[in-house]
C-alpha cells in the first residue's frame, strides 16, 4: 500500500499507509494526523484541505481541476506546489508522497 | 474568573456535538467528555447522504469525521444508540434512555433537527420515507431499484440532490414542490428555473405549484394523490419539506427556545452553563445584523467551535459567512451569504453554458451568491459578502472583468 507522509507547519512528519482510491485528505483524517480540516468533507466546497506537494511528486500528483484551481486562487498563503488534498486520490505511483500542510486552514 | 469546568457532556453526536468535542482536545481540555448520541454510528457527515453515499459510491465508514479509535484516543466516552432523556438544569446531570444519568459542569446541546412530516392520509406507509440518517438511506437504498418509481416531495437542496441521484440511478422521478419554483427557501427565481430546467432534461417530471393531497397503498405505498384527484403511481416517496429544531429537551428543562435554541455569540444558552450548537441553535447570524437558525455544516463546525470556546474561556473563533453546497449530476453549486431580503438579483454568465452564478444585493451590498460550476464566483462572493461590499450591479455581471479584480476593486 502507497505509504504518504505529513509534514505539519513545526516540521513534524507522520507516515501512514493510504489506500488506493481514498484521497490524501481522507487518509489524514482515517490516521488523525492534524492540520487538515476538511470541513465539507472532500465536496471541493471549502479550501480547508490545503497542502503543498513535495517537489518530487508535483508532476506525478498532476495539476488541480479547473474548480480547485479556482478554490485555490483565492486561498490563504498559496504557492506554486499547493493542491486541495481532497482532490489527490492515492494511487501505486504515489507511494512515498510528501505532503505538508500550512499553519492555519482558516 | 469562572472555576475550570472538569466534565463537559455533549447532547447530540452530530457535525456539531462531535465537533465541540474536537475543539476542547484540540484546545488543551483535559477533563471529562461524554459525547451522546442516538444513532449507533459515531458522528458523521450528513452531507454525502444525498449524494455519493445515496449513489453507492461511498461506503458508511469513509463518512465518520473520526475513526473510532480516536474517541478512545482522545479520552471521549461515545455513548451511541442511546437517547438523552432530560435535562437536570438543578443536579446539572442528563437522563438516559439507557444507563446511569451523566453529571456535568458544562453542557452543550447539539440534538439537531428532524424532517418535518407531512399530515397527510397515507403518511406513515411504509415506502414513505425521509432522509436524515445513515438508517434512512440505507432503507432508501433498498427500495430504489432500477425503473422504480419514485415521487420527491419538496424541491429543497435534499429532494433535489436525491432526485438527481434517482435519475442517474435508473429511476423514474417526478418531484413535486408546492412553490412557484424549486429551492424556493434557499435561492431566487433564476437558479429555481435553472434547476428545473436541469432536472426535466435528465427525464424527470418536475411539478411545480403541486399540491399533494396524501399516500394511496395499504402497508406499502403504491401513490401519491394531488389536489383535483390525480393519482401518481410510484413505489416509493422520498419527503424532503424542511427539518424542525430538536429543542424539546431544553425547553422541557426552562431553557429559552424560539424557533431553536436561543444562544448568544458565544453559543451560551439562557442558562450560564449551557451551550447550543448546529442546527438546533438560534443564533446571532453577524453578517446580517440579525439571528438566525442555519441548518448547514458550516454552522455545525463553527458552533462547535464556538462553544468549546467560550467553555474554556478561550477567543471565539473568526467567524465565516454561511456557507452551502449542492452536488447535482455534473452541477456544483455552492453558496456564500444568505439571500433573504435580496432586492437585486444579477446574473453572471449564461446558465446555458452551467457555468454561472447569481449575485444576491440588498440596498446596493452583495449579501450572497449562487455560483454554479463557478468556483471563483464564489469564492470572491464569500468575501464581498464578508466585506459588505457595494458594487455596481453591470460590473458584477460583465464576464469580461475577472471576479480577481471585481474583488481587488471591491476590496481595495
Amino acid at each position: 500500500m502507497p505509504k504518504i507522509t505529513y509534514v505539519d507547519a513545526s516540521g513534524t512528519e507522520r507516515t501512514v499507509e493510504g489506500k488506493n482510491g481514498m484521497t490524501v485528505m481522507e487518509t489524514a483524517i482515517k490516521h488523525n494526523v492534524p492540520g487538515i480540516d476538511a470541513d465539507c468533507g472532500g465536496a471541493c466546497a471549502c479550501a480547508t484541505c490545503h497542502v503543498y506537494v513535495d517537489a518530487a511528486f508535483t508532476e506525478k500528483v498532476g495539476k488541480p481541476s479547473a474548480m480547485e484551481q479556482s478554490m485555490l486562487d483565492f486561498a490563504e498563503n498559496v504557492k506554486e506546489n499547493s493542491r486541495l488534498s481532497c482532490q489527490i486520490k492515492i494511487r501505486d505511483d504515489l507511494d512515498g508522497l510528501k505532503v505538508t500542510t500550512p499553519e492555519s486552514q482558516h | 474568573m469562572a472555576v475550570a469546568p472538569r466534565r463537559i457532556a455533549i447532547i447530540g453526536a452530530g457535525q456539531a456535538g462531535g465537533q465541540a468535542a474536537y475543539s476542547l482536545r484540540l484546545a488543551g481540555y483535559d477533563g471529562a467528555i461524554d459525547l451522546i448520541g442516538d444513532e449507533p454510528a459515531p458522528p458523521y457527515q450528513r452531507p454525502p447522504l444525498s449524494k455519493a453515499y445515496l449513489k453507492g459510491e461511498m461506503e458508511a465508514e469513509r463518512l465518520f469525521l473520526k475513526p473510532l479509535e480516536y474517541y478512545s484516543e482522545h479520552a471521549i466516552n461515545l455513548v451511541t444508540s442511546n437517547a438523552a432523556k432530560k435535562i437536570d438544569l438543578a443536579e446539572k446531570r442528563v437522563e438516559l434512555a439507557h444507563g446511569a444519568p451523566i453529571s456535568w459542569d458544562k453542557l452543550v446541546i447539539a440534538t439537531g433537527a428532524r424532517p418535518r412530516k407531512l399530515a397527510v392520509p397515507g403518511a406513515d406507509l411504509k415506502g414513505v420515507v425521509e432522509l436524515r440518517t445513515l438508517a434512512d438511506v440505507d432503507q432508501l437504498k433498498l427500495l430504489a431499484a432500477p425503473g422504480a418509481r419514485l415521487v420527491v416531495v419538496g424541491a429543497g437542496y435534499i429532494g433535489l440532490e436525491a432526485a438527481a441521484v434517482g435519475a442517474q440511478l435508473g429511476l423514474k422521478v417526478t418531484v413535486l414542490e408546492a412553490m412557484p419554483q424549486v429551492l424556493s427557501r434557499v435561492a431566487g427565481a433564476e437558479i429555481g428555473a435553472f434547476y428545473t430546467y436541469v432536472h426535466r432534461t435528465a427525464g424527470s417530471d418536475v411539478r411545480l405549484h403541486a399540491r399533494l393531497e396524501g399516500f394511496e397503498g395499504s402497508g406499502h405505498i403504491s401513490g401519491v394523490r394531488l389536489a383535483g384527484g390525480e393519482i401518481l403511481p410510484c413505489d416509493l416517496a422520498l419527503v424532503g419539506v424542511g427539518v424542525l429544531p430538536n429543542l424539546e429537551l431544553a425547553l422541557d428543562a426552562g431553557i429559552v427556545c424560539g424557533n431553536g435554541i436561543v444562544v448568544d455569540a458565544q453559543g451560551r444558552t439562557s442558562h450560564p452553563d449551557v451551550h447550543a450548537a448546529g442546527d438546533v441553535a438560534w443564533r446571532p447570524l453577524v453578517h446580517f445584523g440579525r439571528e438566525g437558525r442555519l441548518e448547514s455544516v458550516h454552522n455545525a463546525i463553527e458552533g462547535g467551535k464556538i462553544a468549546a470556546a467560550a467553555m474554556l474561556g478561550a477567543a471565539p473563533p473568526t467567524l465565516e459567512v454561511p456557507w452551502f453546497w449542492s452536488d447535482q449530476f455534473d452541477l456544483k453549486l455552492q453558496t456564500a451569504g444568505l439571500w433573504t431580503g435580496a432586492d437585486a438579483q444579477i446574473l453572471r454568465g449564461d446558465p446555458q453554458s452551467k457555468a454561472f452564478a447569481v449575485f444576491y444585493l440588498k440596498e446596493g451590498r452583495v449579501i450572497a451568491v449562487d455560483a454554479v460550476n463557478s468556483a471563483a464566483e464564489y469564492v470572491v462572493g464569500r468575501k464581498l459578502v464578508a466585506a459588505q461590499a457595494t458594487i455596481a450591479p453591470a460590473e458584477l455581471a460583465d464576464k469580461s472583468i475577472s471576479m480577481k479584480d471585481i474583488g481587488a476593486r471591491a476590496l481595495g
